[in-house]
């Protein structure tokens, strides 16, 4: 079984495509357990960034009153398998929420997206087909780009607030309840797991990623589970043109330039093309990522624009190494969410790959690159 | 028992560094960076303090 279907599948559909959740094998508190033993044996990780065990974060947030919340909301410019999935598939999504609001006790389900999402009308009318045990509602999030952290959300269906809590939503997360938040592909997956029953999903498991630059076909392809990045590339078509480098993660993510190996988990692969400055597209993301700080936590609202500010510079062929090397190593950690740690992540990992090109700015003023490609 | 701070509620007072510099010091934007071992014995006494007195309620002790 594939999670992406060619075209959208109502509901009828999916069952035919899919299969239908054999609820009676979950039913009451046994079948509680045996579901997040399912999940445990299968595996299965979290598809929002971390790599968090499911069953982990299933197993804490049981209670009597607990909220399940489908993370839908992609902030990151080089992701759209959450809103290809949400659009193409949404009973999938769907059967996964309501299997996880049954592992944690919900009475309550909350599918979130951001503002104006193109996979509302999807979501809209998958919902409307359905007769769920829990009623699920759809929450529009602000599009920020760290709205649609876990905390956050948690925050914003409290009380408006779109910015991090910093505090475990297993333990108190929407009005104070154990709140489970889970991105809307690891509940496609979790929907998997029990459709394939586990030991056929782990040895058939596949990993939706977003490819975009330098190959083909750009968009969101579908490989078995821990793929090489050659082998992403390949499924987006391959090399429109020579890559060097590629960001794997989404602009939080690492730049790379071993493309044999495989990247276990990673949802986004930015292929860069050979004629575009990795100093330079480095620069503009992580502008990018210090304007989207929530600016609550010191080391983010002042760090992200300083080193912003370094690798502008760097590409005008500045000294700032020695700076990125004293502040690099104090930011990750320090925020509330773990906004600061991905900017750290793709700028630590941008000297190294593009060293050469660093070197090449401070003596020429600039890298084989003309200026303004990125 | 560690210090940490609560990266929200701190407002860069800096008086943790003051009282407590061999645990906490502040980077170049004036918040603290705590050490991230536990809280040696001699100076959990000063640590209590230092907690105590930050005016965010942001350093903490646990």
């Amino acid at each position: 079984m594939t999670i992406l279907p060619s075209h959208r599948l109502d509901l009828a559909g999916h069952r035919r495509r899919n299969g239908v959740v054999p609820w009676i094998a979950y039913h009451g508190a046994d079948g509680r357990d045996r579901l997040i033993e399912a999940v445990a044996a299968a595996d299965l990780r979290g598809r929002g960034g971390a790599g968090f065990p499911t069953a982990v974060k299933l197993r804490a947030a049981r209670s009597q009153r607990s909220i399940a919340v489908a993370n839908g909301c992609e902030g990151d410019p080089l992701s759209r398998k959450d809103v290809t999935l949400l659009t193409l598939s949404p009973h999938l999504v769907l059967d996964g929420l309501q299997l996880a609001a049954h592992a944690i006790g919900a009475t309550e389900a909350v599918l979130c997206v951001h503002a104006g999402s193109p996979a509302l009308p999807s979501v809209a009318a998958a919902l409307a087909e359905r007769e769920d045990r829990v009623p699920v509602r759809v929450a529009e999030i602000p599009r920020r780009y760290v709205a649609g952290e876990e905390t956050a959300l948690v925050r914003h269906l409290t009380s408006g607030d779109a910015r991090p809590l910093g505090r475990r939503p297993t333990e108190r997360g929407v009005r104070g309840r154990p709140t489970l938040v889970s991105n809307v592909d690891t509940l496609a997956q979790l929907a998997a797991v029990v459709l394939m029953g586990p030991h056929h999903y782990r040895a058939a498991r596949t990993d939706l990623v977003t490819v975009t630059g330098a190959v083909r076909r750009p968009g969101v392809v579908e490989v078995a589970a821990g793929a090489s990045l050659a082998e992403v590339l390949a499924a987006a078509g391959g090399e429109a043109e020579p890559v060097t480098a590629v960001l794997a993660g989404g602009y939080g993510g690492t730049w790379t330039a071993e493309l044999a190996g495989g990247v276990p988990g990673i949802a986004a692969v930015f292929a860069l093309p050979v004629r575009a400055c990795g100093l330079e597209y480095t620069a503009k993301v992580l502008a990018f990522l210090a304007a989207e700080s929530a600016r609550q936590c010191g080391p983010c609202t002042f760090g992200l624009p300083s080193i912003a500010a370094d690798f502008a510079e760097l590409v005008r062929g500045g000294p700032a190494t020695a700076r990125l090397a004293r502040r690099l190593p104090l930011l990750t950690g320090r925020g509330a969410c773990a906004h600061p740690d991905g900017a750290v992540r793709l700028a630590a990992s941008a000297l190294q790959v593009f060293g050469a090109d660093v070197r090449a700015h401070q003596d020429g003023g600039r890298c084989r690159v003309p200026a303004g490609v990125a | 028992m560690k210090v940490t701070v609560d990266p929200i509620g701190c407002r860069a007072h800096g008086l943790c560094a003051d009282l407590l510099p061999e645990l906490v010091r502040l980077d170049e934007w004036g918040y603290p960076v705590a050490a991230s071992g536990p809280v040696p014995a001699e100076l959990v006494t000063a640590a209590r303090r230092a907690a105590a007195a930050c005016p965010a309620l942001a350093l903490r002790l646990r």
